[in-house]
């Protein structure tokens, strides 16, 4: 093939790469857009602290902001702490053997079962056979069960970069294994461990078939009591007013979508923020 | 006392490491307990290959072909329009685009993984059904095609994001050397780095895929749940996941039912155990 030819292919290969960057990234755009577009006219104190009206015709959101903000939290006081140790143990204790080899498979396992299949798993453990009924308490254990793996990856990633000199001085210095984990590798990873648990707590916003028969409500104006109570939550009002309810307005639909979107993307930013920041802060 | 505090928060941690081990085993155990009651009544064969789900008949018929079918036609689609612009597209942000564009782009593709399932259902239903129904001159736009254009977008960050990690970790040096032999950047892409990223990218493709599989919500929002064995892409079907997403609320607890939506999640299950190990073995890959 001569230069000019091979040249000639580049041209076409690259622009065929750019044409198809694009087609990812206009849609993704537009998603955006259109959503905040059409939901900004549905958003006002009433919509954000009102309790759904008329058969969820009228009215606001806010308690299915409330079991949102109740579940999400939930998921992560359980999932925070497991996950951190988790990691700590990958990173500082295990070793290069099949234990290790197995965990890991585990995690990448536990991320991909589908979000369905948590939905299966807490309805038969937690709502079943604990008896917890489909509660606030259900639905946050398998949230967290589901957010487990990302923050043991990004909590592992943080953990691992902290350079391993570190910890050489800190051990040389008559510190113990766990002192230095505790007051040397932990402060100096904070940061990507919050990214992670952030994105946990993105992830679990706007999730819905994990909670559809844990916890989730049709429909209930009155905010849950205790933990051991049901809750309307706002992806699964999204679709309960996109599909379930006839004549919704619009105005309300869309009014709800961006609210969730805002939320999920809104963590997502932060956490994409705070790992710039740290990478242009590193020190080493 | 310091050295007690120490083994019990060592033993502590331990306890967390194996806990990703306990609870999969722990998923894959209560969905057998429940989901294997329902072969009591059906044989696995006739469950799996089964060409009618009808429930809540009497008696209730529970073949399960049209939702495997449904969500292998939904897959197919979705694979076809997402494998060839998701790994273009993990090209460009590997070797194409300027650096500042690069975490651009990066964060944008996160953002798109960042938008939640329902969301994303809720845009199809408004946009892309009626697009679809107008196109193609049908009754409704709720179709597998609507739903394997959705579901397209949903893989696409997963593909892009681990077949650019893998395009990235190929030695600058194989690039170099390619460059240095007059090759020019395309070709360098084209016969050195793809090759030598092929096992990564394969895992890209079959982790966008299994997220596919086992997308439930907007499936269930834009393919029209109609479970009958497709003919046609422009068909409503319905797949395994919105199956148990649409029936769980209705079947009573320890009925018939509930066991096969059950055993249904034990399928997925495998499913993407499957699809998970064997992506992991081709990312970890020795060379």
């Amino acid at each position: 093939m001569s230069k000019k030819n091979s040249q000639r292919t580049q041209k076409i290969a690259f622009s065929l790469l750019s044409l198809a960057t694009l087609l990812i990234v206009i849609p993704v755009g537009l998603i955006v857009i259109i959503i905040i577009q059409k939901g900004i006219p549905a958003i006002n104190w009433q919509f954000l602290s009102d309790v759904p009206r008329q058969g969820m015709r009228a009215g606001g959101i806010f308690p299915a902001i409330v079991g949102t903000v109740y579940l999400v939290l939930g998921a992560i006081v359980f999932a925070l702490p497991i996950g951190l140790l988790a990691a700590i143990y990958l990173s500082e204790y295990s070793k290069d053997n099949y234990l290790t080899r197995i965990i890991k498979l585990a995690i990448v396992n536990l991320a991909g079962v589908p979000s369905v299949v948590y939905g299966l798993f807490g309805l038969a453990l937690f709502v079943v056979f604990f008896k917890f009924g489909a509660s606030i308490l259900s639905g946050s254990l398998t949230l967290g069960i589901m957010i487990l793996p990302i923050i043991i990856t990004a909590s592992r990633e943080a953990l691992e970069s902290v350079p391993y000199s570190f910890r050489e001085v800190s051990r040389s210095l008559g510190a113990s294994k766990w002192q230095t984990i505790r007051h040397i590798v932990l402060p100096n990873a904070i940061s990507g461990i919050i990214t992670g648990t952030i994105l946990g707590l993105g992830r679990a916003t706007g999730e819905t078939a994990p909670i559809l028969f844990t916890v989730a409500a049709f429909y209930l104006p009155q905010l849950p009591a205790s933990i051991f109570d049901q809750a309307m939550a706002l992806p699964y009002h999204l679709y309960v007013i996109s599909t379930q309810v006839p004549n919704v307005d619009e105005k309300v639909r869309y009014g709800t979508a961006l609210v969730l979107l805002v939320l999920a993307l809104f963590m997502n930013l932060v956490a994409i923020i705070i790992r710039y920041q740290f990478r242009k802060k590193k020190k080493w | 006392m310091r050295k007690i505090k120490e083994f019990i928060i060592e033993k502590l941690i331990l306890v967390c490491g194996l806990a990703s081990i306990f609870f999969v085993a722990m998923i894959f155990l209560f969905l057998l307990k429940e989901g294997m009651n329902v072969f009591q009544t059906v044989s696995p064969f006739k469950f799996l290959f089964g060409k009618s789900w009808y429930p809540i008949s009497e008696p209730a018929q529970l073949g399960i072909l049209p939702l495997i079918l449904g969500s292998l036609l939904v897959t197919f689609g979705a694979a076809v329009i997402s494998i060839p612009i998701g790994v273009a597209c993990a090209i460009y942000i590997a070797e194409v685009a300027p650096q500042n564009m690069k975490e651009i782009l990066k964060s944008g593709i996160e953002l798109l993984a960042a938008i939640p399932s329902v969301v994303l259902g809720f845009i199809g239903m408004v946009t892309i059904v009626p697009w679809v129904k107008n196109i193609c001159h049908l009754p409704t736009g709720l179709s597998a095609l609507s739903g394997s254009i959705m579901l397209a977008f949903m893989a696409m960050p997963t593909i892009v994001s681990i077949a650019e990690d893998a395009l990235y970790s190929v030695p600058k040096s194989y690039k170099e050397g390619a460059l240095a032999l007059g090759a020019t950047h395309w070709q360098a892409i084209h016969r050195v780095m793809l090759p030598a990223a092929s096992s990564g990218i394969l895992a890209a493709v079959m982790l966008g895929i299994g997220r596919v599989i086992g997308e439930t919500m907007a499936v269930m929002m834009i393919t029209g749940n109609s479970a009958v064995i497709p003919h046609s892409i422009l068909q409503p079907v319905r797949t395994l996941t919105a199956t148990i997403a649409a029936e769980m609320g209705e079947a009573v607890v320890g009925s018939e039912h509930y066991f096969a939506l059950f055993a249904i999640g034990i399928v997925l299950f495998i499913i993407s155990f499957a699809i998970n190990v064997t992506a992991d073995l081709f990312l970890h890959k020795k060379r």
